[in-house]
């Protein structure tokens, strides 16, 4: 007998599953459940998209392309990354096409960390960075950020975690959970900070289209950061498209050539189909993004509104698809709390400490649901809160 | 025009909601539904429902009509008399191979074929009729009838 103790991967052994897992597994004993757990659009992919796919397919365009994507795609990238965010990437050497913005991010975590490399990640965030990380060989540095920071990373918490081994600083807004961006001026502190130190940035921007109010702003496109940022970008939240598995990564060439390398002998290349599809949603699919972000907007106003009428404390979020309530004050715990409007009232929403133990007395509600969802899913919660009222 | 918009979507959202989500104050949203009412851009409140999945008798159908149009008036006169009928859904002027598109909703194919041959095909300057029943509908002002209303989105963070 294999005694599989001994036998696997220690470095992955010891990785953490996700916490929501067993969440997730109560919410699928319970039935008739009005679910805001969800962290994708409820939009479908447009139709001009979806046919352009389709008709790559008729046309048998089923080979694998180049290993860092189409350059017709590659060019298409640029251009965009230019018009919205002034950025300047070579689509030649300078942009890889990635399954996802997981892959990219992966990507750029495992081409500079060196073993016992420091990243900060400030937390909460999504969940995949402190896990790569270790996966390279890294040392994660969780740093807090908090409600009355509306979850931003200040500048006293950023040089706080800063050591000599600090090697990478993840940069996660617009932020899933908490729906935080950074202004301008923020990055800018930021940047200053950094300015005449080593540390490098990873920018996860994949929620950059959905903000609410102002523009995002890219880190890479302040003065002189460009040349220490690592972008990350993709088509799933924008242009709804998770499924098509589409991300893509920008940086200077040098890391790109270590980047390339990585994902030539892990992935090959993004699929085909979904490449035809991409290249489609960035010459056409403006009008897409203006809609749907418009109609995030009211869902975003009503289910603030809706919370803080119920009395729940709740974080105004300037970005991506999620509200943030305080719910701390029931004298429960995170989980406990969401567990029970689980059972009692048929709700499901995130527990924050899904996104690790500083989530503690918050909870993700996505609102990625139609407005009529999302006001059957407040009455319940309504009722619940009063239930438990102290 | 967004509360319009949204309205069209869902006439039950209340003027707080509305206000909430286009970013307005609830007295805001109130005049100007009043304004949109009394300027007749609003017309009406109604409810979308499935016949077919209830005890109702109901039938409709889809009239072509070809009318000679009259001097001065055009087709506005006869397009006016129609819709006085209770029977008459909606009619239409339409660009192409005839004119008028006449929608009609009775109990019975017999009650509306009776109202095509007594009522619409008698009128003066009406030259043709074509008489299309309508068999299933999968889709109507923007809902889709019987929709597997199923999130299959998967549960990730």
């Amino acid at each position: 007998m294999i005694d599989y103790n001994k036998i696997l991967s220690e470095r992955t052994v010891k990785l953490q599953p996700s916490g929501i897992r067993k969440f997730f597994e109560i919410l699928d004993e319970v039935k008739g459940v009005i679910s805001l757990t969800v962290g994708q659009p409820d939009f479908v992919t447009p139709w001009h998209i979806r046919e352009v796919a389709m008709r790559s397919l008729e046309d048998g365009e089923t080979y694998y392309t180049a290993n860092n994507g189409m350059i017709g795609l590659r060019t298409e990238i640029s251009k965009y990354l230019e018009r919205k965010f002034e950025l300047s990437y070579d689509p030649k050497n300078e942009v890889i096409v990635t399954i996802g913005g997981s892959e990219a991010i992966d990507l750029g975590i495992r081409a500079l960390v060196n073993p016992g490399d420091e990243v900060i990640i400030p937390v909460p965030s999504f969940v995949c960075y402190g896990p790569m990380t270790e996966l390279a060989c890294g040392k994660p540095v969780f740093v807090n950020t908090y409600e009355k920071d509306k979850f931003k990373l200040t500048p006293e918490a950023l040089k706080a975690a800063i050591t000599d081994k600090t090697k990478l600083l993840i940069l996660p807004f617009p932020n899933n959970p908490t729906g935080a961006i950074m202004t301008r001026e923020e990055l800018t502190e930021i940047a200053d900070i950094i300015r005449d130190t080593a540390i490098m940035v990873l920018s996860d921007e994949i929620y950059a289209e959905l903000t609410y109010g102002r523009k995002h702003v890219s880190f890479a496109s302040l003065p002189g950061m460009r040349e220490r940022t690592i972008v990350v970008n993709g088509f799933s939240k924008a242009y709804a498209m998770t499924g098509w598995r589409m991300g893509y990564v920008a940086a200077p060439h040098e890391i790109c050539e270590q980047m390339h390398k990585i994902h030539q002998y892990c992935i090959m290349c993004a699929p085909t189909t979904s490449q035809f599809a991409a290249i489609e949603a960035l010459k056409n699919g403006d009008p897409d993004i203006a809609e749907m972000t418009a109609e995030y907007n009211r869902r975003r106003r009503l289910i603030v509104d809706g919370l803080r009428k119920i009395g729940l404390s709740c974080f105004e979020p300037e970005g991506a698809f999620y509200v943030y309530p305080n719910i701390s004050g029931f004298g429960m715990t995170s989980n406990e709390f969401c567990e029970r409007l689980l059972r009692e009232e048929k709700v499901a929403i995130v527990p924050g400490t899904a996104f690790g133990e500083c989530g503690e007395g918050f909870a993700r509600i996505s609102y990625a649901y139609s407005v009529k969802h999302i006001n059957t899913a407040l009455e319940k919660i309504e009722k619940f809160v009063n239930k438990y009222k102290k | 025009m967004d509360i319009l918009k949204l309205l069209e979507t869902n006439s039950k959202l209340t003027p707080s909601q509305l206000a909430v989500m286009c970013d307005m104050s609830v007295e805001a949203v109130n005049s100007k539904i009043k304004e949109y009412e009394e300027k007749g851009i609003i017309l009406g409140y109604k409810t979308i429902i499935d016949w077919d999945k209830t005890e109702r008798e109901y039938v409709s159908a889809m009239i072509e009509l070809k009318v000679a149009p009259q001097k001065d008036l055009g087709f506005d006169r006869i397009a006016e008399r129609i819709c006085l009928h209770p029977e008459v859904q909606s009619v239409s002027l339409m660009s192409g191979g005839y004119d008028l598109l006449v929608v009609i909703e009775g109990k019975t194919m017999r009650e509306v074929s009776n109202f095509v041959f007594n009522r619409l095909a008698t009128m003066d300057g009406v030259v043709s009729t074509a008489t299309h029943f309508m068999l299933r509908k999968y889709k109507d002002k923007g809902v889709i009838y019987n929709s597997d209303e199923e999130d299959k989105r998967g549960n990730i963070l």
